[in-house]
């Protein structure tokens, strides 16, 4: 399988902080790779640094045989990624169809793409014409991934999407995603929620301290309660 | 958020009338105190009129502050340069000017306002080109920039014109008041208005029937996921400072016309004022704007008649009690 993004020697520094400190990685295209850690291990900064919202320092990163890392994030996006990030940044002043006209890049809304969104997100369309600042934490999650993937994107960057959501809109975010993935969509995905992880993984990365301290495949990871204790202070059992 | 079945409507968007009942209810609240019907509305519309003038200036202002965070100290000398080029353009037309027909006024009233924003605007190429995009994200060092470029630019001004204030009659057609009853409303006032009142609505417009408003409005909000989504800001940026420059010059022209005099440092008094709309209406939001500049304009006035010592910091303690109710402007946009 083809590696649709490459990260090789990636270093970030962000003022005097060197948070990425040589990050390898590889995205195999079609596949869900899973970017775990403790807080403070710098998965954000990685997902930051490929959509060149943070410069790196040093390092490739390349997309589809592309580099693109001094390219602009604009330009980034425009290569066909997506990108979620952690706090969602929806417009809460622009409606909820606003924020969805806005992420349409190349033309108006295509109805059949956005009956597919309605089919997982019910409530964007109730809400179709409120305030994004007036929705629920559950929705505005709904309406940031709906905004990723309103088009279609080579590479979807999903930073912590069930951070704070009650368990039932996390079951309804597990079963979306899925189905994008069923899609043929390429995902790397930050999550902290263990249970998403497992369900949504095909791979697995575990960074710490700045770099990746662990790669193989989620069902494996899954398995290993051991390993899963050393890498990220935690047993799957725990979590169940 | 209370869910909706799927059959009920789609629920109407919420509007925050708060603000702009205030400046109904202050002109309402002063009716008692001023006494004479017919003072109270010949005061009313001049801060009306005053008021939209400060709008056309403060607008491009607040947009800048709020899509670039930018702290353009400068802005003040895009109101004189409108203002010096309106009188370089009118200078050879005065007969024109001091024609009975509206229409001959008009004639040469209008290009001499395009210019000016052509002037203004190009010179806000320039400013953005020169002294802000070296300075992006640096508060203190845009203060530094753009306080030196008003002081260069007002020098300029003062080398290229004199010390002297230089008179820019009104055209003859909008001397005078119409005169309902015992009101009298001067024209020129209800030109303003009308200009005013005409740009407010083109902004709105543009803000929210096209996408160009709606990624100005969400870049004023995030600019970073703005640019996530694949949209070049910066470029976005720089027409926004080009048409706030404009705008600040069609004010500029405005503003010389109704006073009747330009001189280098008319911006001077101005720029507070403007700097006063843009906090109380909200960074970024061109309806708080909209709404602070009548109210900034009603205190002066109606202040000004009732209490004449309190004129000077009327419009502060206007601040004050603005930031105290609602501490980001009457209608927060960003979250700055």
């Amino acid at each position: 399988m083809t590696d649709l993004l490459k990260l090789s020697g990636v270093h970030t520094h962000i003022g005097r902080y060197h948070i990425l400190q040589g990050i390898d990685l590889a995205v195999p295209q079609g596949q869900t790779t899973m970017l775990l850690g403790r807080n403070g291990a710098g998965k954000t900064t990685t997902l930051r640094t490929i959509m060149g919202l943070w410069q790196a320092s040093s390092g490739e990163i390349s997309l589809a045989g592309e580099r693109i890392e001094s390219r602009a994030t604009p330009d980034i996006a425009r290569l066909g990624v997506g990108y979620v990030p952690e706090s969602m940044a929806v417009f809460s002043d622009l409606t909820v169809k606003e924020n969805l006209v806005l992420a349409a890049r190349d033309g108006p809304l295509d109805d059949t793409q956005l009956d597919w969104i309605f089919g997982f997100f019910p409530a964007l369309r109730r809400f179709w014409l409120s305030r994004a600042g007036s929705l629920s934490g559950g929705q505005k999650q709904m309406l940031s991934i709906a905004r990723a993937i309103i088009e279609p994107r080579k590479l979807l960057l999903i930073d912590e999407p069930t951070k704070g959501l009650a368990p039932a809109i996390v079951m309804a975010l597990i079963e979306c995603l899925k189905e994008i993935k069923r899609k043929g969509a390429t995902i790397l995905l930050v999550e902290q929620n263990f249970f998403a992880a497992r369900e949504l993984g095909d791979s697995v990365l575990v960074m710490d301290n700045g770099t990746i301290v662990h790669r193989g495949e989620m069902a494996a990871l899954a398995a290993d309660v051991p390993l899963q204790e050393r890498l990220l202070g935690l047993s799957l059992e725990a979590h169940q | 958020m209370t869910e909706l079945a799927a059959t009920d409507p789609l629920p109407k968007p919420k509007r925050d009338i708060a603000p702009i009942l205030l400046p109904i209810a202050l002109a309402l609240l002063v009716i008692p105190l001023i006494g004479s019907t017919s003072s109270w509305l010949t005061l009313t519309a001049a801060s009306l009129a005053m008021g939209m003038m400060i709008f056309i200036m403060a607008s491009g202002l607040t947009l800048v502050f709020g899509l670039m965070d930018v702290l353009n100290f400068g802005h003040g000398a895009f109101i004189a340069v409108g203002a010096y080029v309106a009188t370089l353009v009118l200078a050879p037309f005065a007969a024109s000017v001091q024609a009975d027909s509206l229409w001959v006024n008009l004639a040469v009233l209008a290009p001499a306002a395009l210019l000016s924003m052509a002037v203004s605007g190009a010179l806000g190429l320039i400013v953005e080109r020169v002294l802000i995009l070296p300075v992006y994200g640096q508060h203190l060092k845009q203060i530094l920039m753009t306080t030196g470029g008003l002081i260069v630019a007002e020098q300029t001004l003062y080398a290229l014109w004199g010390p002297q204030i230089i008179p820019l009659p009104l055209p003859a057609s909008l001397r005078g008041s119409f005169i309902l009853g015992d009101v009298a409303i001067a024209k020129y006032r209800v030109l303003a208005m009308l200009v005013g009142l005409a740009v407010f609505i083109a902004i709105q417009l543009v803000l929210n029937r096209t996408k160009l408003g709606l990624l100005i409005r969400a870049g004023v909000e995030n600019r970073e996921m703005v640019e996530a989504l694949g949209y070049r800001i910066r470029r976005l940026f720089l027409g926004v400072f080009m048409t706030g420059s404009a705008l600040a010059g069609l004010g500029g022209v405005m503003w010389a016309l109704y006073r009747e005099q330009v001189h280098a440092s008319m911006s001077d008094d101005l720029t507070v004022l403007i700097f006063i709309v843009v906090i109380i209406g909200g960074l970024g939001s061109i309806g708080g704007c909209f709404i602070g500049a009548i109210l900034v304009a009603m205190v002066a006035n109606y202040g000004g008649f009732l209490v004449p010592k309190l004129a000077l910091v009327s419009n502060i303690l206007l601040m004050v009690a603005i930031l105290m109710w609602r501490p980001r402007g009457l209608y927060a946009v960003t979250s700055r």
